[in-house]
């Protein structure tokens, strides 16, 4: 169907004190359609006290015209003029009074920051320590359980125990074997490139064995766990926020750290030495296909291993796993229970929970290796 | 107006709900008019949601088909679904609206999608849908800060932001407390007879069914077929299933109400 463009035309008529906007065309294509702000500068300055409408020649209409319409009245009853809507269409005569008969809301809280707002150094520094505070006292929570747990007294299920130790042990070895068994080739590289140099290859075996035990093994083993279980139990833990079932566990009385966040603490400090363990052999293997290739027995390589291995390089090594895996099960739990009640919260909660997590490790581990560089161990 | 000059908007025709081998429903066959307030009805379980989403699309029929206008929307081609979906409006349970975004985004979306306005016109017409469903100023708000019964109504104003032919609404006053459901109701009747959409409502709430309904099928639990097709006011007094009196009149007894 033709029908003119749409239009508006604004006549006033100062004897009975009116103005009318004449609205005229097919207000359906939205290339064609006014906007509101072609009419606000007329309708500022009008010095009459109604407004009318004519719609003799209006053509089919959308949802466009209706906009356009309460823009205007809204903007009117504003400025104190009296909107006077009979010569609309019936149907959106209608539509305006169900749109104009709850007075908008002014909004009370100030608006959210636009995207573009630097914080003050005071701001942030204030952030920082509210944040220090919350972690302090989520750790604090988490001795309080866990002194509960001791004397026998707190709600823990133990059935989830085991689900989260399967969880965070047996499924995780695919994903184990694969990279420990790279990071010991790559040891194995990097050794036999310098150490060749001098004629002593066979000390890969020395790099490889010590290399794991002492460093790559527990840390390679905690990144992995960190993306993969730290970022798990803020999901789930950030989830459950969500849905209001913290509340709920909060409400039955239960502390929701001793009966949530104990189990999976738990099951990680158990599973994560075990995989350090796991990822520390098979890295020895990957060092030692490194070492068949540049022609190093693997009669020479494991006796070579073996002759490097001491009860300190175990013993660290299992100390910063136990490390490593109490700072990423902290992390992932309490980014997930102070997460955000939807699913953009859940989101950033899972992500802060891994980048919390690396940044503890990367940090603790430099602290542990300066502690027992000075105990000369 | 009788049956026969109203123009049908969507048949259901010999259609059967399963999951596997379960059945829910078998042989449902009934017709939606153009611009009827219809109502999904029947008892907890007995496959209300479940006929909706057939009806939407989100699951397949075990047989028979549905039609939209007469044509087949079963055996369309997704392209086509997508296109008859363009002019349904959907609310869901508990909303459906999009947490991350304010109510403004919320509302824009489907507009930056499936129309041409100008970013103004969007602005203009965001506020116009918020109006109408009483949120007016509340555009820069995210679902989370505002109650359930206006969350209800702000995803009403996005299932209406393309003007659509057919609005589905899943147990629309499900949490709500009887005045704001009350109001639900009055809002959900005015504008669909101002913008003259046919609607296609699941509930149980009896209140919301006689104030608004005027077409209805009864599904019922135990035969797993419908047993009740009509006006619920006149299914209240003529229906020959005693259940669906039952259901109508809220009695535990069928002797009670004949």
């Amino acid at each position: 169907m033709n029908q003119p463009a749409a239009g508006f035309e604004l006549d006033t008529d100062n004897a009975s004190n009116t103005a009318t906007l004449r609205l005229y065309g097919g207000w359906v294509d939205a290339a064609s359609v006014p906007e509101f702000r072609d009419v606000r500068a007329q309708l500022t300055a009008l010095t009459v006290d109604n407004l009318r409408f004519d719609c003799d020649e209006l053509g089919d209409w959308t949802t466009l015209l209706m906009s356009f319409l309460l823009s205007c009245a809204s903007y009117c009853e504003e400025r104190g003029v009296d909107v006077d809507t009979e010569g609309l269409p019936e149907n959106a005569r209608r539509l305006l009074s169900i749109a104009t008969s709850v007075p908008a809301h002014q909004r009370q809280q100030p608006a959210p920051r636009p995207w573009w707002h630097v914080r003050s150094p005071s701001e942030a520094l204030r952030e920082l320590l509210d944040d220090l505070r919350v972690s302090l006292a989520f750790f604090g929570d988490i001795c309080i359980a866990l002194g509960a747990l001791i004397a026998g007294k707190a709600n823990t299920r133990f059935a989830d125990f085991r689900t989260f130790c399967y969880q965070s042990g047996p499924d995780a070895f695919a994903i184990i074997s694969l990279t420990s068994v790279l990071v010991g080739m790559i040891l194995g590289y990097l050794g036999a490139v310098q150490l060749q140099q001098f004629g002593a290859g066979i000390y890969v075996a020395d790099l490889v064995t010590i290399g794991l035990l002492r460093e790559m093994g527990p840390l390679m083993t905690a990144i992995v766990m960190a993306g993969r279980t730290g970022a798990a139990y803020a999901a789930q833990l950030g989830t459950m926020q969500a849905s209001e079932e913290i509340d709920a566990v909060r409400t039955l009385g239960v502390s929701p750290i001793e009966f949530l966040v104990i189990p999976r603490i738990l099951a990680l400090v158990v599973t994560m030495p075990l995989l350090t363990i796991y990822a520390n052999l098979l890295g020895i293997v990957g060092g030692g296909i490194v070492a068949g290739g540049m022609g190093i027995s693997l009669l020479q390589y494991s006796s070579q291993a073996g002759a490097a291995v001491s009860i300190a390089h175990i013993g660290i090594g299992l100390l910063k796993s136990l490390v490593f895996a109490v700072l990423i099960a902290i992390a992932g739990c309490r980014s997930g229970m102070q997460s955000g009640r939807n699913s953009a919260g859940v989101g950033r909660a899972a992500t802060e929970a891994v980048v919390t997590a690396l940044v503890y490790l990367i940090v603790a581990d430099a602290s542990i290796n300066i502690l027992f560089q000075h105990l000369g161990i | 107006m009788t049956d026969d000059e109203r123009e049908v908007h969507i048949e259901v025709r010999e259609l059967t709900m399963a999951f596997g081998s379960n059945v829910i429903q078998r042989d449902l066959s009934f017709p939606v008019y153009r611009g009827d307030i219809f109502v999904i009805m029947g008892g907890s379980g007995c496959g209300k949601s479940t006929l909706l989403k057939h009806m939407l699309g989100l699951l397949e029929p075990a047989a028979g088909e549905i039609l939209y206008t007469g044509t087949s929307f079963t055996h369309a081609s997704s392209e086509v679904r997508d296109a008859m979906r363009r002019s349904w409006g959907i609310t869901y349970q508990s909303g459906g609206l999009f947490s991350a975004m304010t109510l403004e985004q919320n509302i824009s979306l489907p507009l930056q999608l499936y129309t041409d306005y100008t970013a103004a016109q969007i602005r203009d017409v965001v506020r116009y849908k918020l109006s109408l469903v009483g949120l007016g100023g509340f555009e820069s708000y995210y679902p989370s800060e505002i109650s359930g019964g206006m969350n209800k109504r702000a995803a009403l104003a996005r299932a209406i932001a393309l003007d659509p032919q057919i609005l589905f609404f899943d147990e629309p006053s499900a949490g709500l407390d009887p005045i704001s459901s009350r109001l639900l109701d009055d809002l959900i009747l005015q504008l669909t007879e101002s913008i003259g959409a046919t609607v296609v409502m699941v509930t149980h709430e009896l209140p919301s069914i006689f104030a608004i309904a005027n077409n209805s099928v009864y599904l019922d639990a135990s035969t797993r077929t419908m047993i009740g097709y009509g006006d619920p006011k006149q299914l209240r007094e003529h229906s020959e299933e005693a259940v669906v009196r039952q259901f109508l009149t809220r009695s535990a007894d069928a002797g009670e109400t004949g």
